[in-house]
């Protein structure tokens, strides 16, 4: 990630260590990951100490440190989806994606999360593909999405590879 | 519009607001909540727009895209003043009929009416919808008839006023009086009386002081926070400033989580817009009073809903709680006196100051007043946010408003509280909402999760649930629940999968003790609620799991076989073509079998089976029958 | 400062305002275990065992005495039946983790704990955080770091940071309860020698170094 952009995001807080998880916060949905140089010049910039900023992005869920694929999936397993099934819901993704939860593929593909409820309960079981909320899926459904995405990515990756 | 400098000004200015609108002018309000507009609300928005162009009723009706009306399971919801006519999943191909007809001619659109599952009626109006009839809407109320980002909207509805009288009329203790005399308790889980901890907060010493919103709504399966946020953040701003003005605050936070993104844009856009119309900043209303808010999204952890986590996470750190005392209305952000309530709390707090303390504690118990809004979900037929008035049975939240279990599945539980609350079996249905009795009920108010679970639903699955995400959520800090909460879970998954021995029972009473009586936080010490109702209520499923390996639920997939009785299978194949796993051996005119060892499942069978057949059978606790030879398995 | 007297185990005693419970009973010569309070750092109230019963404003709690600040009038009882219950527990579960510490296991002999009661841990760790608050409040070089949180909670070095300080101090390491510093510290060592991550690819066979992300 460009160093620039980190800085500008850094000054839109008046690089305030007490607005450290907001930065953060900023960067991952910029970047959807926080890779280490990042989490270095936030720490200089901001005078915090690394272990601080290590602890914050592992104990934070939203936060990731490795690179999340081109399609975000997160499954809710909220406890109203949970009763309406979304343990099922959740090996749908992964037998579609085949990516499990709090994976990605090596491909960058897919990355698959599960959240905590969305505030949607009464739509349960509720995923949300690259930002946008499906409710009341069912298994059938979910397949049917992601395998769309799924064969958009092959052909997609078939004709960058012809580059040679 | 520039800034509103007096009280006069600001009445002027509603007063002018309210002449240019005509109350019998038909306003069509398209919900446009998270919920509805994952239903589509934002085409269904761009086609009304087209539309009332198109139809040439630009000038005659007036269109709204307002916050969460509740019924989200319904949405996208379109309601039609001043009539209150409803329409259910309205998609944009519905628009066009409804701008002609309802609009042009008064028609009803019929097949856009709310049916009653049981009774088969239609509902025109929104109050005659069993859902909403008898729910109390003091809080959520106005979410339908105002636009979430306009201040206009929200002065139309009386908004500002509670804020300038205080200003002018009141005195700080007066105020901490109303609302003690309200006899408002916290709506963040505690229950805490309001009043009595402004007060706490107000008379610690010390010249800067804060004021802080909780709405990280960590219970996951509730979301009264979320539209509380999202559909009305004005009224969230002026209760907050109220309080700051009671305690002595000048600097006001709101924790939002980040999973709420509609809630935070909103939010943001009515900070902005107070700010330029003068209503947060220095001097609000010319009365001397300065304030400004500062909106922080949390980064995905539920224990920073515990109120000295969220302050840590305030502060840039991880959520990790603190001892308590001292409190934060002694030493809380930046070791400041601090106040914080929930959003429903603070949402409370205009309309206490406006209808007066009475008004507000002649609504519910002895000692519980007012309303609270529960999001009602699971295996309900009516699911939703429903506001009632403390005191209302749960009974009657479920099969009254919620229209009771789908299907003709048998009701088994509810769940209040969220992962600190409790299951409550049927026989007691009648308690009533209300801190104490929930509490003495072996439940929890909690912040107003409610989820209605069905026979199909197994309890010691859902304790397991519940445990595996505190055993995730927990910080990790403390022996007791780190620990404890590992070992709970550990004994309640080898149930659910048959591998739990004898004496473990005892086991999760002994760690259930250490947990709740030594745990730094409430986190913990709330966490083997979930387990000891649970036992309390349905110990029996308990010990199917342990002693016959059974699961009474049908539901733990370890404890159950999927097996088609080759009497009553007419060779149909439809479960055949729905098995995902290939596990079904069929045929034309054969009788199905399914090969245990293929099998995921799944319940795609199941389902699948006709009901006239009804072939597949769930085996749980008893050996699954031999499968019929190749050479029998001809039918006819 | 304000004088507070209080009962610990029936002995009246006054104390000046904020003292902990801990201090307050030894200053009458009451032994209360404790595993992660350190003189030297400012309480944390991680392992618990210091858990005491304790009657003030009316109420009976169970409280961490090495934080908990003494109250006017309070009754405190530091053994009760409860009370050694509780410690017996965490004592279990904190030797799932170290069923070698000599500390706890000398802890679980005077409570009956059995150090086997719970499936063997795969970290030594009992996450009492002496090297991390150590290192950050007393040698100020924040070296050691908590990652995670929840079941997943633990410690580990900061590698840059360990490589340049931790040679020469080591101080931390005689706090540490259990050998689970000594083992993440051999950890970070081998660590030391980094190796380059390798590009994503797309599996697709062509092989630029940018990937096909
Ligand atoms: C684990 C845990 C999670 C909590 N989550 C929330 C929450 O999401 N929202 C909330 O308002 N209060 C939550 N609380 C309660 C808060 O600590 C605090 O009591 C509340 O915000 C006070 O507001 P009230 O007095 O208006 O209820 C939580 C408490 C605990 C122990
Ligand atoms: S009780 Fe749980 S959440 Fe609370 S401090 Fe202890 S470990 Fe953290
Ligand atoms: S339960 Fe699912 S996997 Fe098993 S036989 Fe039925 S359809 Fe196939
Ligand atoms: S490594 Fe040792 S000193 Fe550090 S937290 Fe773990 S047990 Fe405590
Ligand atoms: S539980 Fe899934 S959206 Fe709330
Ligand atoms: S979001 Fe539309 S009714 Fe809830
Ligand atoms: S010594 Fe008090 S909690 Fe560890």
């Amino acid at each position: 990630m460009d160093i620039g952009k980190i800085d500008q995001i850094i000054d839109k807080y008046d690089g305030e260590a007490s607005s450290l998880i907001q930065i953060l916060l900023d960067i991952q949905s910029e970047n959807h990951w926080l890779p280490k140089e990042a989490l270095t010049r936030v720490g200089e910039k901001l005078n915090v100490p690394m272990s601080r900023i290590q602890h914050i992005t592992t104990f934070y869920k939203h936060f990731s440190l490795s690179p999340k694929g081109k399609h975000e999936v997160h499954v809710c397993v909220g406890t109203a989806c949970h009763v309406r099934g979304a343990e099922r819901i959740l090996d749908t993704v992964h037998e579609v994606t085949g990516v499990g939860a709090g994976e990605t593929d090596p491909d960058l593909n897919f990355s698959v999360e599960t959240v905590s409820c969305l505030g949607c309960c009464a739509l349960g079981p509720v995923i949300v593909v690259d930002g946008e909320i499906h409710g009341n899926v069912e298994q059938a459904e979910t397949a049917a999405v992601l395998t769309e995405l799924k064969q958009a990515e092959t052909t997609e990756v078939m004709q960058k590879c012809a580059c040679e | 519009m520039s800034r509103i400098k007096s009280p006069a000004e600001l009445e002027a200015f509603r007063k002018e607001i309210l002449a240019q609108r005509d109350p019998d002018k038909p306003c069509i309000t398209l919900c446009s909540g998270s919920a509805c507009n994952a239903t589509g609300s934002g085409k269904v928005a761009a086609a009304l727009e087209l539309e009332i162009e198109k139809q040439g009723v630009t000038t005659e009706v007036v269109s709204r895209r307002t916050g969460c009306h509740g019924f989200c399971e319904q949405g996208p919801i379109v309601v039609i003043y001043p009539q209150g006519i409803c329409y259910l999943k309205v998609q944009p191909e519905d628009i066009a009929e409804i701008i002609s007809e309802t609009i042009k001619k008064q028609k009803i659109v019929e097949r856009l009416l709310y049916v009653d599952p049981n009774s088969g009626e239609r509902a025109t109006l929104e109050e005659d919808i069993p859902f909403y009839k008898y729910q109390k809407r003091l809080v959520l109320g106005s979410n339908r008839k105002i636009d979430p980002r306009s201040l206009e909207d929200y002065l139309a509805v009386e908004g500002y006023q509670a804020i300038a009288k205080v200003l002018f009329e009141m005195t700080p203790e007066q105020v901490v009086g109303e609302v003690k005399d309200a006899k408002l308790r916290g709506r963040g889980g505690a229950g805490f009386p309001s009043g009595l901890k402004w007060d706490f907060a107000r008379n610690a010493p010390g010249d800067q002081k804060y004021v802080v919103v909780n709405c990280d709504e960590g219970d996951p399966g509730a979301y009264m926070d979320r539209s509380v946020m999202e559909g009305n953040p004005f009224a969230v701003l002026e209760g907050l400033m109220i309080g700051a003005y009671a305690i002595g605050a000048n600097e006001g936070y709101i924790y939002v989580r980040q999973e709420y993104p509609l809630a935070v844009a909103n939010l943001t856009v009515a900070i902005e817009k107070a700010e330029e119309y003068g209503l947060l900043g220095k001097n609000i209303l010319g009365s001397g009073f300065d304030f400004t808010i500062k909106v922080h999204r949390g980064a995905g952890a539920f224990i920073c809903g515990e109120e000295t986590s969220l302050l840590n996470s305030l502060e840039g750190k991880a959520g990790e709680p603190n001892a308590r005392p001292p409190f934060p209305a002694i030493r809380g952000l930046w070791s400041k006196p601090t106040n914080i309530n929930n959003v429903e709390t603070w949402a409370n707090i205009p309309m206490i100051i406006n209808k007066g303390a009475a008004f507000f504690s002649a609504i519910g118990t002895e000692s519980s007043k007012g309303t609270k809004i529960f999001s009602l979900v699971g295996k309900v037929n009516n699911t939703g946010l429903v506001e009632v008035p403390m005191g209302a049975s749960l009974r009657d939240i479920i099969f009254k408003i919620g229209g009771g279990v789908p299907g003709d599945k048998k009701f088994k539980a509810v769940q209040t509280g969220g992962p600190s609350g409790g299951c409550l079996p049927e026989d007691l249905l009648d308690t009533k909402v209300d801190f104490d009795e929930l509490s003495q009920a072996g439940a929890m108010m909690g912040s107003g999760g409610m989820i209605v679970m069905d026979e199909d639903t197994c309890l010691v699955d859902i304790a397991r649930y519940f445990l595996a995400f505190l055993s995730d959520e927990s910080c990790g800090k403390c022996t007791p629940c780190r620990e404890g909460i590992r070992q709970m879970l550990k004994i309640l998954t080898n149930m659910t999968k048959g591998l739990a021995k004898e004496g473990d029972i005892d086991l999760l009473f002994e760690l259930a003790e250490a947990t709740k009586g030594s745990s730094m936080c409430a986190l913990g010490k709330t966490a083997p609620n979930p387990v000891l109702s649970t036992l309390n209520h349905f110990r029996e499923e308990y010990e199917a799991h342990i002693n016959e390996k059974r699961c009474p639920s049908l539901s733990c997939k370890e404890l159950i076989a999927f097996h088609i009785e080759p009497e009553k299978c007419k060779g149909c194949g439809a479960c055949f073509r729905k098995c995902p796993a290939e596990a079904i051996e069929g045929g034309k005119k054969r009788i199905h079998v399914v090969v245990q060892e293929k099998c995921t499942k799944c319940g795609g069978c199941h389902e699948a089976c006709p009901a006239a057949f009804d072939a597949v059978k769930i085996l749980s606790g008893v050996p699954v029958p031999e499968a019929t030879p190749e050479e029998a398995r001809a039918i006819g | 400062m304000s004088e507070i007297s209080l009962q610990i185990d029936g002995k009246e005693v006054a104390v000046s305002a904020g003292t902990t419970i801990l201090e307050a009973a030894r200053s009458l010569g009451i032994e209360i275990p404790t595993v992660c309070d350190h003189a030297q750092l400012s309480p944390y109230g991680a392992c618990r065992i210091c858990t005491v019963e304790a009657d003030a404003n009316g109420r009976t709690n169970l409280v961490a005495s090495c934080q908990y600040p003494v109250e006017k009038d309070m009754v405190v009882r530091t053994k009760t039946e409860q009370v050694d219950k509780i410690r017996k527990v965490l004592l279990e579960q904190m030797l799932s983790h170290a069923p070698d510490s000599e500390q706890l296991v000398a802890l679980g002999q005077i409570y009956g704990a059995d150090r086997d009661r719970f499936e063997k841990e795969a970290s030594f760790c009992i996450l009492c955080g002496l090297c991390v608050r150590y290192c950050a409040e007393v040698k100020k070089k924040d070296a050691i770091s908590f990652f995670d949180r929840g079941a997943k909670r633990e410690i580990a070095f900061l590698p840059e940071i360990a490589m340049q300080e931790c040679w020469d101090c080591k101080e931390c390491f005689p706090l540490c309860p259990t050998s689970a510093l000594q083992a993440a510290y051999v950890l970070t060592e081998a660590l030391m020698t980094p190796t380059e991550p390798a590009a994503p690819s797309c599996g697709g066979g062509c092989s630029s170094s940018e990937g096909c992300g």
